[in-house]
């Protein structure tokens, strides 16, 4: 099995160094693309790979960026900017790749700008994540030094400045527009789409927003081809991806795998299965925007459409896991107080409508709850659903809301026919 | 334009509108907040939504944002459809959930657009039974309140406050629900606009304070159509009388002039109506109070022999007052109350606009601009709410662009992302930093000559035919070529400019360059002092010099001044000298001013709240204010003093307004300002005051309960009732917004001929100058003196809050004025060894001025920039060369 | 920080004015520099006091006002001042799963202070933070920079000290 992502990091080796990097075909992705194809020929190959986003929303990347203007009369400034905000709870993909093999991400930026004529690219980390800016930041001077970033890279005629910004937090700032915003030193509110950032991004010029697995996959893809690359799914999706599982399982951690693996071999192979004394309840599939899927699931193997036809979505493919001992509802309560925290504030249905999800839940857990109480949340996940907020952050608390109401609905009317203690007294 | 369906029905629709405006324009009721109509969508409240098919078999649909949504052909919608009607319910009870329910002691009660909306939407059941969050509230100064605890998110007061007026200091802090809208720190707030925040606002967040502290409902206010008397723009209002008090002022939408906004001096400058200052009874001098009849005698008996007496009028009265005037002493010994430098400043701006070949804007049309140059003017200060406009006008490159790239003009936020900071050029000549600079692509200092060779050289620069300008410094020369091309390559170039300098060949060059200008959309604004300065120039009057010179000669002994503190138009010596030759003075005025002091005998005059008339502004627009209360017992209009002494035989308002008409060449068209008196709808008056105007028995009940009969108004179409019509007037009388189920100001969409244009039946208004088009090159520009070692050149500097009088004359506004400042250039006070904050005198001709050091790096070396207008400016000579040096004493 | 204001230089050095005009250059409006400002200044001084939210506010040619509203939206920049060691306890849904709460517990009775308080001698501010990305190895908790995995009674120990 090939794990072209993750073929660097190796067991008892720090992280990957430039050398380590080279030693395996580091950077001759880049000078294949930028010493022998044009930009748009990149964008072909990449279109044709049919690689989609890994951050969670699994749009076609070639589709993406054919909507960035070319040529001529395109805007003399544009952007390439990599989504390494990871703050997902239960996410944690991205995080490895940038500390354990630095100069493949900054390969696949290199390419990603080259591909959409991009004259800056900025690495939008999150601000925890300080080991590796620390190892990103070295990358980057390395390549500045070999020639791959700054002027006429590999002596071709393309040029490109790479930037590390770290944040200062708040979850909204992975949603790509809230991104951007963020990037301009201002508050992270995510903008109206349309206009598309790679119409009107980063200080409104044209952008392309990238998660990291995505732009990790890059550098193989020009290598190694297409064939190569259609060769590594399983099902119906392209490639590798990092999957993972965290939770009471007896082995947690992150592995990649083909597209298309199915969920219980990650589970009970990867993972080693439930922890003694536990069984297993339901999953999110990928993160905590993702709705719950029951044991009855496991053989649903992890592409997005299958994934989509079981009601949840593959997100960003770490699962975490609930089991039997774990209480859904404070499982719940835990994942809404998080969006609630974390709404940026600027629309009403997220901003004052997740605090009272979280109060509602709370007086269920507390012995306050009301009959109506289910149906009220249940009313709430359908108000704040796609298409009814400004961005996709409350759509997403719901999910697993929405899922555990459906799924373990008698927990949550358990908490009903508690006697209210609080009344009585 | 598009053909929708909305409910069924086909509606056709402007094409570039989003379906939010489009369903408001078409008279339906849909719920928004975020949205504003000046200020366009960001989509951030979802208060707005509506189910959107995607054709006739689809029965589902979809919800969809109206305000972010464009219209366009075949689109199909639902507005009354119950996912739509119960989404907006929910929205109301979120944004409900924080929020204090305190509506009864809330003073946005009955203006609240928040609770309009929650009724609109039928949201009537709290089903939340969390915690509510609280906030504490800051002190922003003395204009406006702050109850952060009745926000609801909006963001409308941050996008209005730094994106729409240029405001630094408000802005929004932190996340999630706890987003706080206020200041980084308590403190008053800074921009001139922030009165605004208060009809901005949806709810009760920013409540105006002056109308806090003596506040009654909206529909407890009685109120009229008026004019604000702070500037010469003419801003439409509605002041709001309750107890025989002016209690506040709000905004009263004009299509052409001030739209939804007014300044912060037009806003809370009205307090001088109920102030101590007020003139209450006749007096003598000394202030012995006599009778009004005694008083109305001892005029009569003054003004013998009618040859000796010399009138004096004022560009704050209104025509009535001036043209009554002008009638009781005979055209031949009218004065203007204006200098002769005075009157030939206003003399060329009419010339200029009578003859110019240039649009003469509105200011919806300078906010349509696409490169202006403002010739010796701050508009911020002078005519603060063309500053407003200007701000709009410069993001028109911005929306060229957007347009571009498929940005609808009303997605502000993305608007703006794209435009970064492209703006159209704007260019600033003046003598001093402005409030503009920030916005401005080059600024140009220099004294007002200067600035008339700059505005001459650009003319030449943009026609070979205007006159050469000779020695032109090189610099000056590359500002010149730099401006030209910039207007040059303008769709709709403007020049503003006005009688800031007090200089009239900086006027002169500004219509120079607008006649050079080629574009066929070009426009030239002037500026003017005070609220009826036009209309004072149109009536044309003799100079103070010959009001003197006529008392010295003993051609004439007595001087009848209406509403006129001389002071502020000439310097002091003038003005003593004038005074001390009359043998008797007599002032008719509302407020008190050292003119009182030395008149023989004072006349109570209405102010604009107590009467009604006619004011001219600055684009030549004759309007009419209309009383919102009546005058004290002992005071009438001016006019009606002077017709009791004889001036005519008008009994009533449209009689005098007919004999202007008729009188006066210039003024034909004042009579179509508004409908007159015998004006009926259906046999009936038009109310002042609302039809739920409650207690005219209780208010009087301490004293008796029987309601005395209201009084009678035979000089307007309006009642100081609350019976009359009940349908909409005619926009020149419409005393207030108001429409059932839209109790805020923001009701005025029911009452537009589209979202934000103009009002149905047209704005009100008549314009009077029509351009012949046939001006000439001015030809005689100044030759700039060298600067004398020693000597400063003291030029105006204006301020929005003191430099006005009335205004002034209002406690909030009052706060807000700084003691009398010099503006020198840091160099120049290094120079005099001194530092900002220390007292220098300037030495004029005989007497000494002292004021306040103030560095402005914008103010040219040997120039001395003096506040306009303030108490201690009296003995100032404008734009003479005078010794400054260090005072002895502290200011 | 309980040592007062007044040993603590309240003017931006000249390295945290280079730092800054430095990040200012990778954008095209210094106002893109904000929270990288922020966080200079920070790490300089453990938070952001209205004094140098206002000098960076002058570098950036940003309003104060503007400026603040970026610093109050993120929740690492500290408006006010925080311990020499930042304490964040992840308590998103994994390391929750795996006993957050009784870390929290242990770390506040050993310290004895709870979320948002500073130990009394300026040692140790406790916050919370959503998931650290390694929820593989939960509970996670960071302290100043270094992020320690699967904590129990030991780790806390070595954690705790290690500042002392
Ligand atoms: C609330 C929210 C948070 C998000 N956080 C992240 C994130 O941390 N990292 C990420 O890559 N994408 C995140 N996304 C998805 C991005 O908006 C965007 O879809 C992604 O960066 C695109 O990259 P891709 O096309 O390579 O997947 C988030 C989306 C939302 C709505
Ligand atoms: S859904 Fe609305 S409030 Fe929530 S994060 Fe997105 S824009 Fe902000
Ligand atoms: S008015 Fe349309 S979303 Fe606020």
């Amino acid at each position: 099995m090939q794990t072209p992502l993750t073929k660097n990091i190796k067991p008892g080796r720090d992280f990957a160094t430039l050398a380590d990097y080279r030693a395996t075909g580091g950077y001759e992705g880049l000078r294949k693309a930028v010493t022998s194809m044009e930009s748009l020929q990149v964008q072909q190959v990449v279109k044709d790979s049919e690689l989609r986003g890994r951050g969670g929303a699994g749009f076609p990347t070639g589709l993406k960026w054919s909507f960035v203007p070319m040529g001529e009369n395109a805007p003399a400034t544009k952007y390439f900017v990599v989504n390494a905000d990871e703050m997902e709870p239960g996410t944690f993909k991205d995080r490895v790749l940038m500390e354990e093999d630095p100069h493949q991400l900054v390969e696949g930026i290199i390419i990603g700008s080259y591909a959409i004529r991009a004259t800056s690219a900025y690495i939008f980390l999150r601000g925890e994540y300080h080991l590796s800016a620390e190892r990103l930041a070295a990358a980057i001077s390395e390549a500045y030094d070999q020639g791959y970033l700054g002027k006429n890279i590999l002596d071709s005629d393309y040029s490109l400045d790479l930037y590390l910004h770290t944040s200062a937090g708040r979850y909204i700032c992975g949603e790509e527009t809230a991104l951007l915003n963020s990037l301009e030193g201002k508050r992270a509110n995510p903008r109206a789409k349309p206009p598309f950032p790679q119409i009107s991004g980063l200080w409104g010029k044209p952008t392309i927003v990238n998660n990291v697995e995505t732009v990790c996959n890059l550098p193989h893809i020009l290598y190694y081809g297409l064939d190569w690359y259609h060769g590594l799914g399983r099902g119906k999706d392209k490639g590798t991806k990092l999957f993972g599982a965290s939770g009471r399982v007896k082995r947690p951690g992150i592995w990649e795998l083909p597209m298309g693996t199915p969920i219980r071999e990650i589970l009970e192979e990867h993972a080693g299965g439930m922890q003694d004394g536990y069984r297993l309840r339901g999953f999110l599939p990928g993160g905590v925007s993702t709705d719950f899927m029951l044991p009855e699931h496991l053989d649903v193997p992890m592409d997005f459409e299958a994934i989509a036809a079981h009601g949840s979505r593959m997100g960003t493919g770490t699962m975490i896991i609930l089991d039997d001992r774990t209480c859904p509802v404070e499982f719940v309560l835990n994942v809404e107080r998080f969006f609630s925290r974390e709404s940026c504030g600027w629309c009403t249905p997220c901003r004052d409508g997740l605090p009272w999800v979280v109060a509602i839940l709370e007086d269920l857990i507390q012995g306050k709850g009301r009959p109506g109480d289910l149906d009220l949340l249940h009313h709430q996940t359908r108000m704040m659903g796609p298409g009814n907020t400004f961005c996709a952050l409350a759509p997403g608390a719901m999910e697993p809301l929405q899922s555990a109401l459906k799924y373990f609905r008698d927990d949550f009317e358990k908490y009903l026919r508690r006697p209210v203690l609080a009344e009585a007294g | 334009m598009p053909n929708i369906e909305i409910d069924g029905a086909i509606h056709e629709v402007d094409g570039g509108q989003n379906l939010l405006q489009a369903c408001l324009a078409l008279g339906l009721d849909l719920p928004y907040f975020c949205w504003h109509p000046a200020m366009g969508s960001v989509g951030a409240c979802r208060q707005c939504v509506v189910t959107q098919y995607t054709g006739p078999e689809d029965r589902r649909g979809r919800l969809v944002v109206g305000c972010m949504t464009p219209v366009g052909e075949g689109l199909r919608i639902s507005l009354k459809n119950d996912a739509a009607k119960e989404f907006r319910a929910d929205i109301i009870e979120l944004l409900m959930t924080n929020h204090p329910h305190d509506c009864p002691v809330c003073e946005e009660g009955g203006q609240c657009h928040l609770q309009d909306m929650t009724v609109m939407t039928g949201h009537t059941v709290r089903r939340f039974r969390g915690k509510k969050r609280t906030h504490r509230n800051q002190y922003l100064g003395p204009f406006i309140n702050h109850e952060m605890n009745r926000c609801i998110a909006c963001y409308r007061c941050v996008r209005y406050y730094q994106d729409y007026a240029g405001g630094k200091d408000l802005g929004v802090f932190g996340a999630h629900h706890h987003v706080y809208f206020g200041r980084s720190e308590d403190g008053v707030l800074e921009n001139e606009f922030s009165g605004n925040l208060v009809e901005v606002c949806p709810t009760g967040v920013f409540t105006d304070k002056t109308y806090g502290k003596r506040y009654s409902r909206k529909w407890d206010l009685q109120t009229a159509p008026s004019i604000c008397v702070h500037c010469s723009l003419g801003c439409n209002t509605t002041p709001g009388e309750r107890y025989g008090e002016l209690r506040s002022i709000v905004n009263r939408y004009h299509g052409e002039i001030n739209r939804y906004f007014l300044c912060d001096r037009g806003r809370f400058g009205y307090g001088f109506v109920n102030s101590e200052r007020r003139i209450l009874q006749p007096e003598l001098r000394g202030r012995q109070a006599i009778s009004p009849d005694a008083a109305r005698e001892l005029l009569k008996s003054v003004l013998e022999p009618a040859e000796k007496v010399i009138g004096i009028g004022s560009p704050r009265a209104s025509l009535e007052a001036n043209y009554a005037l002008r009638e009781l002493v005979g055209a031949d010994r009218f004065y203007t109350g204006w200098t002769e430098s005075g009157n030939e400043l206003m003399q060329t701006v009419l010339e200029v606009l009578r003859r110019t070949d240039a649009l003469n804007p509105t200011l919806a049309q300078i906010e349509q601009a696409d490169a202006v140059l403002i010739l010796g003017e701050d508009p911020s200060n002078t005519a603060p709410r063309l500053a407003l406009s200007v701000r709009q006008a410069v993001r028109n490159a911005g929306f060229e662009l957007a347009a571009k790239v498929g940005i609808p003009h009303w997605q502000d936020d993305a608007v703006r992302e794209v435009a970064q900071d492209l703006r159209s050029p704007l260019f600033i000549a003046s003598c001093a930093s402005t409030r503009l600079d920030g916005i401005a692509t080059d600024v140009f200092r220099g004294t007002p000559d200067e600035i008339a060779c700059l505005g001459f050289a650009v003319a030449r620069n943009l026609n070979p035919k205007a006159p050469a300008v000779r020695n032109l410094s090189a610099s000056l020369k590359d500002k010149a070529r730099v401006i030209a091309d910039a207007l040059k390559n303008a769709q709709r170039p403007l020049v503003i400019s006005g009688t800031g300098c007090l200089d009239k060949t900086v006027i002169e060059a500004a219509a120079n360059v607008a006649k050079a200008l080629q574009s066929g959309g070009k426009a030239l604004s002037l500026v003017v002092p005070e609220c009826n300065s036009t209309g004072l120039a149109l009536l044309s009057g003799h100079s103070l010099e010959e009001a003197e010179k006529a008392l010295e000669s003993g051609a004439a002994e007595t001087v009848l001044i209406v509403e006129n503190d001389l002071y502020r138009h000439a310097g002091k010596s003038l003005v003593d000298r004038l005074l001390d030759r009359a043998k008797y003075v007599v002032l008719i005025d509302h407020s008190r001013h050292p003119i009182a002091g030395k008149a023989d005998l004072v006349l109570p005059a209405a102010s604009f709240a107590e009467t009604e008339g006619t004011y001219v502004n600055n684009e030549g627009r004759a309007q009419r204010f209309f009383s919102v209360m009546l005058p004290g017992a002992e005071m009438q209009d001016s006019w009606q003093w002077l017709r009791d002494a004889g001036a005519g035989n008008w009994e009533h308002a449209d009689s005098i307004i007919a004999a202007i008409a008729s009188g006066i060449p210039g003024l034909k068209g004042v009579a179509d300002a508004a409908p007159g008196a015998g004006f009926r709808i259906s046999g009936m008056k038009i109310p002042r005051q609302s039809q739920r105007y409650s207690g005219r028995t209780a208010m009087r009940a301490n004293i008796a309960v029987s309601e005395p009969k209201q009084p009678v108004d035979p000089d307007s179409p309006l009642a100081f009732s609350m019976e009359g019509a009940a349908v909409q007037p005619p926009a020149a009388l419409m005393s207030s917004a108001w429409a059932p189920a839209w109790n805020s100001n923001q009701s005025i969409i029911k009452f537009q001929a589209e979202v934000g244009g103009h009002l149905q039946g047209g704005d009100p208004g008549v314009r009077l100058l029509e351009s012949s088009g046939s001006l000439d090159w001015f030809a005689a520009f100044p030759e700039p003196a060298k600067a004398a070692k020693g000597t400063w050149l003291v030029v105006p500097q204006y301020y929005i809050f003191g430099s006005e009088p009335l205004s002034s004359g209002s406690p909030a506004i009052a706060e807000q004025v700084n003691g009398l400042c010099v503006l020198l250039n840091p160099e120049d006070l290094d120079a005099l060894q001194t530092k900002s904050g220390d007292a220098l005198e300037l030495q004029f001709d005989g007497q000494s001025t002292v004021a306040e050091a103030k560095s402005d790096i914008g103010v040219p070396i040997g120039v001395a920039a003096v506040s306009f207008g303030l108490a201690g400016s009296e003995g100032i000579d404008w734009l003479t060369r005078v010794p400054i040096r260090k005072a002895a004493a502290e200011v | 920080m309980n040592n007062g204001g007044a040993t603590i230089d309240r003017r931006l050095s000249e390295a945290e004015i280079a730092e800054i005009l430095e990040d200012a250059s990778h954008y095209t409006q210094k106002s893109g520099a904000s929270i990288e400002a922020l966080k200079i200044v920070q790490k300089h001084r453990g938070w952001v006091s209205d004094e140098s939210l206002k000098q960076i506010a002058d570098l950036l040619d940003m309003s104060v006002d503007e400026l603040d509203g970026v610093a109050t939206f993120y929740n690492l920049i500290y408006r006010r001042p925080v311990g020499r060691n930042v304490i964040l306890c992840c308590d998103s849904v994994s390391c929750w799963m795996l006993g957050a709460d009784r870390v929290r517990e242990k770390i506040s009775e050993r310290l004895g202070i709870g979320y948002g308080e500073t130990t009394p001698d300026g040692e140790y501010t406790l916050l919370p933070i959503v998931c650290l990305g390694a929820c593989d190895h939960a509970p996670v908790v960071m302290v100043g920079e270094d992020l320690y995995h699967d904590v129990d009674e030991a780790r806390l120990d070595q954690m705790l000290n290690k500042g002392a």
